[in-house]
């Protein structure tokens, strides 16, 4: 009963704090050092990461297909199936759980820490709001670098599954075909797909994260378990984001 | 703060207008804890009123509920005679608050500290936003400060930095929840300087939580005691030479008994 309590109270002081945040929009020109300064933080944390895994995931799903498909004859699918699954699944949904990790919880842990020492407090009776200050420019640069990252781990998937494809002993197709069959069967709109859901993502986390972080109340212990609510509502909410965008998207 | 340019109202140019603070009936529970019991009195325009008492007795929720940080479990508290906590007052009134702790920004230096709510609120550019702080920075001689994050901080020049940046607001309503608690004697003369030199010159409004009393007996115009959530002495600071209560007269004068000390009687 607390629990779903707690829950309900998050719902709705997310959306609160999701309508206060788009209302200052238009405040974003004259924000845009900071709107800058957050879009370096996301890709200078996730991009070194999202490229690493991306790369393992592409060359397992390659390697995963093609053992699959050792007897069944043509192996040129396996480029169509790192295609897809990498474009409309895995890319957007391994963008989003890395984002969860290295931005989602420090911004957690930021804005807590504020909220614990009184800086939030301070910005209020300064008349400064947190959700024009602190939320607004962290959104902004959330949707936009996550079709950035989105396309980057895409194709550096497609790249590992096509290494992976040429040099293992029981595959063994060529780039040229792996990427024949791919560009043959998939079109943009499975790759807009991946990005939209990657949006969505990111959008999401963002904003549970900023509204966790700025809800926290007591002293600092209370930090650590804002971070791990944080982590925790994101995962999940990605989980299940993730069926219904898809779904909605069919 | 000597210039007559800085007291204008940054958002309209119009010459500053005192505004005065009254509270109702003001109590506040936290759960079960009642830590404010119906108090009630007003601080008139361009006075200096100092609210004295023991640690825990409600000093910092008080100035909380001004500020609109806290709202009143039952009462009013009204600035400029419209409520605290409405979006009017926010938006007319100028009001800072020197927390206890500083409650300085963490991630920015001492300059960006200062700077942000004349940027925020684009008061003048940046050279002006500059000469400004550089200004605060140095009445509480804090001028090689500047680069400074606030880890790098004592205390003393923490609680010193955020008189600056309250200064820098050039608020109509000053309230300084002990802004001398960890200062030197000299510093702490300064700040009281301070706080009479915006009243004279500028008519700003000042309510100042302090343990400090040659602050009180200075510069205050009315001296409030709050002890166990309740106004125990509302007066001018004269009165406090003979106080008619004995906890108001314990507090301000305890005697170190070796004889018979208090955490003795306590477990009798
Ligand atoms: N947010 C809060 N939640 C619960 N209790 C609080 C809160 N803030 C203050 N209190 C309690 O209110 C009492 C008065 O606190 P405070 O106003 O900080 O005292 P002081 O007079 O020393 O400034 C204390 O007993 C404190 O524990
Ligand atoms: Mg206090």
């Amino acid at each position: 009963m607390r629990t779903l309590n707690r829950v309900l109270e998050g719902i709705g002081s997310t959306i609160l704090l999701l309508l206060r945040s788009v209302a200052y929009l238009p405040t974003l020109p004259r924000q845009f050092g900071r709107f800058v300064e957050q879009c370096y933080l996301i890709g200078y944390t996730t991009l070194p990461i999202v490229a690493i895994l991306s790369f393992f995931i592409g060359s397992v799903l390659a390697l995963q297909s093609g053992y699959a498909a050792q007897n069944l004859g043509p192996k040129q699918f396996i480029g169509l199936l790192v295609g897809l699954t990498m474009a409309r699944e895995l890319g957007p949904v391994m963008v989003a759980v890395l984002l969860t990790g290295r931005v989602g919880s420090a911004i957690a842990a930021e804005l807590a820490s504020m909220k614990v020492y009184q800086e939030i407090d301070a910005l209020e009776t300064m008349n400064i709001p947190p959700a024009r200050m602190l939320v607004m420019p962290r959104l902004a640069a959330t949707l936009f670098m996550m079709p950035v990252l989105t396309i980057i781990a895409d194709l550096v998937g497609w790249f590992g599954g096509a290494i992976i494809a040429k040099y293992t002993s029981f595959i063994a197709i060529e780039p040229a075909s792996y990427f024949a069959t791919m560009r043959q069967y998939m079109d943009f709109d499975d790759v807009l797909n991946g990005l939209i859901k990657a949006e969505v993502f990111g959008f999401v986390i963002v904003l549970v994260c900023c509204n966790i972080g700025l809800n926290t109340r007591g002293g600092p212990r209370e930090i650590g378990a804002a971070v791990t609510r944080a982590v925790v509502a994101s995962l999940i909410l990605i989980l299940v984001l993730d069926y219904f965008v898809t779904k909605a998207l069919m | 703060m000597a210039d007559p340019q800085t007291t204008r109202n940054p958002f309209t140019d119009a010459e500053s207008q005192a505004v005065g603070v009254e509270i109702h009936d003001l109590s506040k529970r936290f759960g079960q804890v009642e830590v404010l019991k119906q108090i009630s009195f007003s601080v008139a325009p361009g006075e200096i009123f100092v609210l004295m008492g023991p640690s825990g007795s409600g000093k910092s929720v008080l100035l909380k509920h001004i500020v609109a940080l806290e709202k009143p479990t039952s009462g009013r508290v009204l600035v400029d005679g419209r409520e605290a906590a409405s979006e009017e007052i926010r938006e007319t009134v100028r009001m800072a608050l020197v927390f206890q702790a500083g409650a300085l920004f963490n991630s920015m230096s001492v300059y960006d500290n200062l700077a942000l709510y004349p940027r925020e609120h684009r008061v003048t550019n940046e050279q002006g936003i500059r000469e400004k702080v550089m200004r605060a920075l140095q009445i509480l001689s804090l001028e090689n400060a500047h680069q400074k994050y606030p880890s790098e901080l004592s205390g003393g020049m923490k609680k010193r930095v955020a008189i600056a940046r309250a200064l820098v607001m050039e608020p109509q309503l000053m309230l300084y929840d002990e802004p001398t608690s960890e200062l030197d004697p000299v510093m702490s003369a300064t700040i009281s300087e301070i706080i009479a030199t915006l009243k004279e010159q500028y008519h700003v409004t000042s309510i100042v939580v302090s343990h400090d009393r040659e602050l009180a007996l200075n510069i205050a115009d009315r001296v409030g005691i709050l002890m166990g959530g309740r106004l125990v002495f509302l007066g001018p600071p004269a009165e406090l030479a003979q106080p008619k209560d004995p906890r108001v007269a314990d507090f301000l004068n305890p005697r170190i008994d070796l004889q018979n000390p208090r955490f003795k009687q306590l477990e009798t």
